[in-house]
């Protein structure tokens, strides 16, 4: 949520570069590999609930239960948790909108919650969506999955799952494109040209 | 979005943004613990009202205090109003203890936009930012409660564009009527105003919507009907001979009811009067979204307040 991804992925415009960091064979090896590391770590995937932050962690979300579900065989239930109305830095920007929210049925009481994002950065984000899981229930415990870790830290968050580490620049961005929003799979840094 | 003061200021992006923004605040509270966001914490919204309310204060209320906003009421009867106080002077005082949103209701048409008037001149001379939400002026404009209309036939229609929705009653006296027709207008629906002449206002003819005075000649079409509360309290003169001669020509009768197609549904702003615009019978069946539309205030308006407040001042 920290990065605006909405690029074409070319670097079209003069003075823009983007560099590929993973490749659609990339992404679905590192979903595979989460989803095993989550069954590990969570003894079968018993009680776990995937929740998406949107609209990308939604896809990712997604995508690991049905690569959970095939593993295992138990399918952990899905859901989705928009952080915007939590979020530190809404009086900072012109009022935004709203994406959806919807708590799988069964709610999230005693449950393990993996909260799944494309990039993690600031952390602000996951902060914002811890908050909120709290005022939905009362989960077991919280884990943290995201495709792609780039640092920039500003807040005490590490995740549990990482698909990727990468180093960047604050004034770099990262691109993550997801076949079902985007049309392919596919991970890119931009660079801006000067900077 | 600066204040909310007519539905005329609203195009159909930006009326569907406050609607998808409502069912996205409705969908976040649904089945929770705790029903509280913090996203307004800090705001302080007072509510101003001039003329008699239930649903629209109280609607306000509960959206500002779910949203974790302070709300303070005020209201004529026991407030300075009573000793001679301008509307000018009040709303100032308001302004000058900090409050971020003032929701006024008031008997004069235009005085929200009055008040909007002087809230901009006031942030020009000494920098403090007060939004001004229209909560109902006289007989012109409810922008929330057309807002909060439109969500409740989007939720029983799938969408408002493209459907007949038929407003039938007391048209003159209303700024529910007026609010609807230009905003279900705007979002594309065919309205037709049903309502005996003496109950029209001047300039109808210039609204973006059809005028009948037949309310069984139209029954059969509508995808949706509206009805309006006689508004008594208003009324200098005589335009219909007896209330039983009204219900009689306008009043939405179980056989009028009957007469809808199937899906057709049956909106009342409220307060309603049973036996009188509306059968019972009718507005406690399950083709009525009357309390669908109170439960629909509560989000939209908490959707108004985030789109004023919790951002950027723009």
């Amino acid at each position: 949520m920290a990065d605006d991804r909405r690029g074409d992925g070319g670097g079209a415009s003069s003075g823009v570069s983007d560099r590929e960091l993973l490749n659609a064979a990339d992404v679905a090896r590192i979903i595979a590999r989460i989803a095993h590391q989550i069954i590990e770590k969570t003894a079968g995937g018993e009680e776990v609930v995937l929740i998406g932050i949107p609209t990308r962690g939604t896809v990712l979300a997604r995508r690991l239960a049905a690569a959970i579900a095939e593993f295992s065989g138990t399918a952990p239930a899905v859901g989705w948790l928009d952080p915007t109305l939590y979020r530190d830095d809404l009086r900072r920007k012109p009022a935004r909108a709203l994406e959806d929210t919807e708590v799988p049925e069964g709610g999230l009481d005693d449950r393990l919650v993996v909260l799944v994002d494309d990039v993690l950065m600031s952390g602000r984000t996951v902060r914002a969506a811890l908050d909120a899981l709290a005022d939905h229930g009362r989960p077991r415990a919280v884990q943290l999955a995201v495709l792609v870790d780039r640092g920039h830290r500003e807040l005490p968050i590490r995740a549990d799952y990482v698909g990727k580490n990468v180093p960047t620049a604050r004034r770099e961005q990262i691109l993550v494109f997801l076949d079902e929003i985007d049309g392919a799979d596919g991970v890119a840094l931009r660079r801006e040209a000067g900077a | 979005m600066k204040h909310l003061l007519s539905v005329t200021d609203l195009d159909a992006a930006a009326a569907t943004a406050l609607l998808d923004t409502a069912d996205r605040l409705k969908q976040a509270l649904l089945g929770r613990e705790v029903r509280k966001l913090p996203t307004l914490r800090g705001r302080t919204v007072i509510t101003m009202f001039y003329e008699d309310s239930t649903r629209t204060r109280v609607s306000f209320e509960v959206a500002g205090k779910w949203m974790s906003a302070d709300t303070v009421n005020v209201s004529a009867k026991g407030s300075s109003v009573g000793k001679g106080e301008s509307l000018r002077d009040t709303a100032l005082t308001l302004a000058a203890m900090g409050a971020d949103c003032v929701i006024v209701r008031h008997p004069a048409s235009g005085a929200a936009h009055r008040l909007a008037a002087w809230a901009d001149r006031d942030r020009a001379a000494t920098g403090t930012d007060t939004c001004i939400v229209n909560a109902g002026d006289g007989t012109h404009e409810h922008p929330t409660q057309a807002l909060l209309d439109a969500a409740t036939l989007r939720d029983r229609l799938g969408s408002v564009a493209g459907r007949r929705i038929g407003i039938v009653g007391d048209v003159l006296h209303s700024r529910v009527a007026r609010s609807n027709v230009f905003l279900l207008a705007t979002l594309g629906a065919d309205v037709v105003l049903v309502a005996p002449p003496t109950l029209l206002p001047v300039g109808v003819q210039q609204w973006p919507c059809r005028i009948s005075h037949e309310i069984d000649a139209e029954l059969s079409t509508l995808d949706a009907v509206m009805t309006l509360r006689v508004q008594a309290e208003r009324m200098r003169g005589a335009f219909f001979p007896s209330a039983r001669e009204y219900a009689i020509g306008y009043g939405l009768s179980d056989e009028r009811a009957a007469a809808l197609p199937q899906h057709a549904v049956v909106l009342h702003p409220g307060p309603m009067v049973r036996g009188m615009e509306i059968a019972p019978s009718v507005a406690d069946s399950a083709r009525s979204a009357i309390l669908a539309q109170v439960r629909n205030g509560v989000h939209v308006r908490m959707a108004v307040l985030y789109h004023l407040l919790a951002g950027a001042p723009e």
